[in-house]
């Protein structure tokens, strides 16, 4: 064989090895892809909470039912090993910048409502290996279970204890599962998420919904007219750590 | 060649033990599996489409619908159908065993969607099972509350 046919060869080799499988397996044609109709758009998401409101029902615990329930939140006993989306804790873990010591006295058995911070730069998010979770356009810090594989560099990241690893397999703690919506299995990160799946329907996030005291505000914050920053505008509100420069969205009405 | 009588032997044992799955299955047939179709309505593309393309076009559906927020899909011919594996799909196909299933069972895939996604016939989940190491340390396979407090309020007081 001289160099011209084995050059020839070689060439229709490539084209019948590459070309032609590829053109014969059609992959999903172009169709479109939108997004839905009705949904609430925002450029940045953010909640802020009327602590003292909060207060008021000290007791309460509706925003973490329905949250829990409405997203099938396991409700595992064991403390190490348990999963939240939203929970409450004290004054002194909340903030643990505290400006001084005589807070933590004027706080004492006052909780403080707490859920993933959705800040403007996510930690979380830098870390991740698999961009299972990543920053939104919206301002949410959303999680895609399909990619994440559970190496928890997020909850190392993340300065607000957010985010909780699945240690075993949350379903048999789900007592009540809602079918609309899926569970998490062993070995993924889970989190708040802002209710993305209700924002896309058009409703407000579950928690503010059922806040029976009307504590929680939620809404655009680079939106002039919104609620939400008329009241962030008119009182007094801190945020978790904001010191550490993640840009919290969630704000504490004090 | 030395050792003839053993080696050509050996070699027509060797090709037949290699080739058992062959013919040990030759001539039996399995039956096709037969997925229960909805009675009515109409899936987002054609039967044929789905039957062989249904998995690139979940794979790109779940991409679409989390990561670019895109929760419409318009198929090839116009209709619009809202993208998602529970509150879509399964309301027409609502039995995950006599539909998924079934060929996937033939096929002897196992897709990993129903580890998260409950299927329309799930209405309670199962108490956790005992596996073989925690029977033999004797680990209770239900998590009970650790000795700290259970819930807010009581933990530092």
């Amino acid at each position: 064989m001289d160099r011209r046919k084995f050059l020839k060869l070689a060439g229709l080799s490539v084209t019948l090895a590459g070309g032609v499988p590829g053109f014969l397996n059609r992959e999903v044609k172009a169709r479109a892809y939108t997004p839905p109709p009705g949904a609430l758009t925002a450029r940045r998401w953010g909640l802020a909470i009327d602590v003292r409101k909060c207060w008021e029902e000290p007791n309460c615990n509706e925003c973490i039912k329905a949250c829990h329930h409405l997203h099938n939140v396991p409700d595992i006993p064991d403390k190490k090993r348990e999963v939240k989306w939203i929970w409450k804790d004290e004054f002194e873990h909340v903030f643990p910048d505290k400006p001084n010591e005589f807070n933590n006295i004027i706080f004492t058995h006052k909780p403080f409502l707490l859920l993933c911070n959705h800040c403007e730069h996510p930690p979380c998010v830098r870390v991740c290996p698999t961009q299972a979770t990543f920053k939104r356009e919206d301002g949410i810090v959303m999680m895609d279970y399909h990619r994440c594989i559970g190496c928890r560099f997020c909850m190392a990241a993340c300065p607000f204890g957010a985010r909780s690893f699945n240690w075993v397999d949350p379903r048999p703690y789900i007592k009540d599962p809602n079918p609309k919506f899926p569970t998490r299995m062993k070995g993924v990160v889970e989190k708040c998420l802002f209710c993305y799946e209700r924002l896309e329907k058009g409703k407000i996030p579950a928690c503010v919904e059922a806040c029976k005291k009307k504590a929680l505000i939620f809404g655009d914050l680079e939106d002039e007219h919104s609620e939400i920053v008329r009241v962030l505008k008119s009182r007094f509100s801190i945020r978790r750590k904001s010191e550490l420069g993640t840009g919290p969205s969630v704000f504490y009405l004090l | 060649m030395y050792n003839s009588d053993k080696v050509i032997p050996g070699i027509i044992i060797f090709v037949l033990f290699v080739t058992l799955p062959i013919w040990w299955n030759h001539g039996k047939s399995v039956a096709a599996p037969e997925p229960e179709l909805p009675k009515k309505g109409r899936c987002v593309e054609s039967k044929e489409y789905m039957r062989s393309h249904h998995m690139q076009l979940l794979n790109v559906w779940r991409n679409e619908a989390i990561r670019q927020g895109m929760r419409i899909y318009t198929s090839s011919d116009g209709a619009r159908f809202w993208i998602s594996l529970q509150n879509g799909c399964m309301k027409c196909h609502n039995n995950k065993s006599k539909f998924c299933d079934r060929c996937h069972q033939f096929a002897a895939v196992e897709p990993y969607c129903w580890n998260c996604h409950i299927p329309p016939e799930t209405k309670k989940f199962k108490a956790p099972k005992a596996s073989g190491l925690l029977k033999l340390f004797g680990v209770p396979p239900v998590l009970h509350g650790s000795s700290q407090a259970e819930s807010y309020g009581h933990a530092e007081h």
